[in-house]
């Protein structure tokens, strides 16, 4: 049965769903991460920055979302497109040089994880639509990658992505000088970023940094936390008991009849 | 038409102090014809975990009996009910094994994980999470519920006081949605009790 399938997609639904879009039923969007993310390189790393906004058509699904995502210790990588194939895509590729770095003993490599990203994005074609920034410092160094949903990649010391990339790539443009200090790259990737909130739409909320050296990792959510509630209600609206009509109640008792504590361990004997 | 639109559902589930509730309109529709008004979108995983499921009501039943069927084994292999946090992980891959051909659904989760937290998370129908503190919302009627739970939510909340502000917000949420309504059941998950409560609404 299904328990005994490993991995891979199942496609048994398709016939079914292109019936319905036959009958004019048109299939509804997906979540998608409308974004701002950007990273450049520096004397001794990388930054990685990204937006804080998810939405659904043009609805905010999420005011507050994370897309920086985990690859190794080492390696961090920002994602834009539909969110369940960055937060899924990513998600295989750590789990895979998790594996690989167990199998070596050796630290995983950001070349390594861009070709296993770019290899399974080619492999479907753009249909796994997820752009990417990878970013991570290993023995070569610090590097940079954008990932193209069809596969393609580039290497850069400066990099943007999302609907937000042209916004963030001014002001990269504007700004970037090599070798630049620590604080320097983190005030320019968060003003890059700021200019994605501030002027595309499909981006908002707050501004996420990921620092990367040969030293460590400095995650920094909600960095700048730019859009907070400005009209918190000065008296919250509080209903009564019984503010609405209940037809039926039933309450269920959850308790557990048998509690498991924790046990000494029994002193045993020796003779 | 979009296919979310065809039975009609709306599903809301909020966060309170050591409690979450979570509830779902009771009308079961084919495009404007309502065909059953005691149709419950909610589901029971276990005592501390319930889910709702938005969208097409013939894959929100397929899906439900794929879930009861995977916990059933969870708990064979694990010997304990699972927690929430895991569950969502179930959902979002479950969903996700369907990228290319997806169950029309969009499910909302809520529990309390063992230490007596309150976990809600939501997701578009190929499994994209979403976790909020908050509250979750799903359906037909999700435009108006955003809306009114933006305004009504509070934190820490107790098990009465998110009773009546969920039961608020989900039945004038739903009042301005014709695919949805004709009374409500929230459920409200505590430590030592589950409180089930069927509401009376506009029956139009």
């Amino acid at each position: 049965m299904e328990t005994a399938q490993q991995g891979g997609f199942s496609f048994d639904l398709c016939k079914r769903n292109e019936f319905f879009a036959a009958k004019g039923v048109q299939h509804p969007g997906f979540t998608k991460t409308g974004t701002t993310i950007a990273g450049l390189i520096f004397k001794d790393g990388v930054v990685l920055g990204a937006d804080t906004r998810s939405t659904a058509g043009s609805t905010v699904a999420d005011k507050n979302c994370e897309k920086i995502h985990f690859i190794a210790p080492n390696i961090y990588c920002c994602g834009a497109g539909t969110a369940a194939d960055t937060e899924n895509v990513t998600g295989m590729v750590a789990s895979q040089l998790e594996l690989h770095r167990y199998a070596t003993g050796t630290q995983s490599r950001v070349v390594t994880a861009m070709t296993l990203l770019k290899g399974h994005l080619f492999k479907y074609q753009g249909h796994v639509s997820a752009a990417l920034v990878l970013g991570g410092v290993d023995f070569r160094g610090p590097h940079l990658f954008t990932v193209y949903p069809h596969g393609s990649t580039d290497s850069l010391p400066f990099a943007t992505m999302g609907s937000g990339s042209l916004n963030a790539m001014a002001v990269f443009e504007a700004g970037f000088k090599d070798d630049m200090s620590r604080e320097e790259a983190m005030a320019l990737v968060a003003r890059a970023i700021r200019s994605g909130v501030m002027n595309d739409l499909g981006s908002g909320s707050n501004v996420d940094l990921c620092i990367i050296t040969k030293d460590g990792v400095e995650y920094l959510r909600n960095h700048e936390y730019l859009q907070t509630k400005t009209y918190e209600r000065q008296f919250p609206q509080k209903f009564a008991s019984g503010s609405v009509p209940v037809v039926r109640e039933r309450v269920y008792d959850i308790r557990r009849a048998v509690q498991v504590v924790e046990g000494e361990p029994m002193e045993m004997e020796v003779s | 038409m979009s296919i979310f639109e065809y039975n009609g559902s709306a599903i809301v589930a909020m966060a309170g102090k050591e409690c979450v509730a979570i509830g779902s309109d009771l009308r079961f529709g084919v495009q404007l014809q309502t065909l059953a008004t005691d149709y419950k979108k909610v589901y029971k995983i276990h005592d501390q975990l319930f889910i709702g499921l938005a969208g097409l009501g013939t894959d929100a039943e397929t899906l439900s009996q794929r879930f009861a069927f995977k916990h059933n084994l969870y708990k064979l292999r694990e010997e304990r009910d699972i927690k929430p946090s895991a569950f969502g992980q179930l959902v979002s891959a479950t969903l996700y094994e369907r990228r290319f051909g997806p169950y029309f659904c969009q499910p909302v989760i809520a529990g309390l994980e063992p230490d007596g937290s309150p976990y809600l998370c939501g997701m578009d129908s190929i499994g994209a999470q979403e976790t909020a503190k908050d509250f979750m919302v799903a359906g037909t009627a999700t435009d108006s519920l955003l809306g009114i739970c933006e305004s009504l939510w509070r934190p820490d909340l107790g098990p009465e006081e998110l009773f009546e502000t969920l039961s608020q917000a989900l039945l004038s949420g739903q009042d301005r949605d014709c695919l949805a309504g004709w009374g409500a059941v929230v459920y409200v998950i505590t430590k030592d009790k589950v409180i089930a409560r069927t509401l009376k609404g506009r029956m139009d």
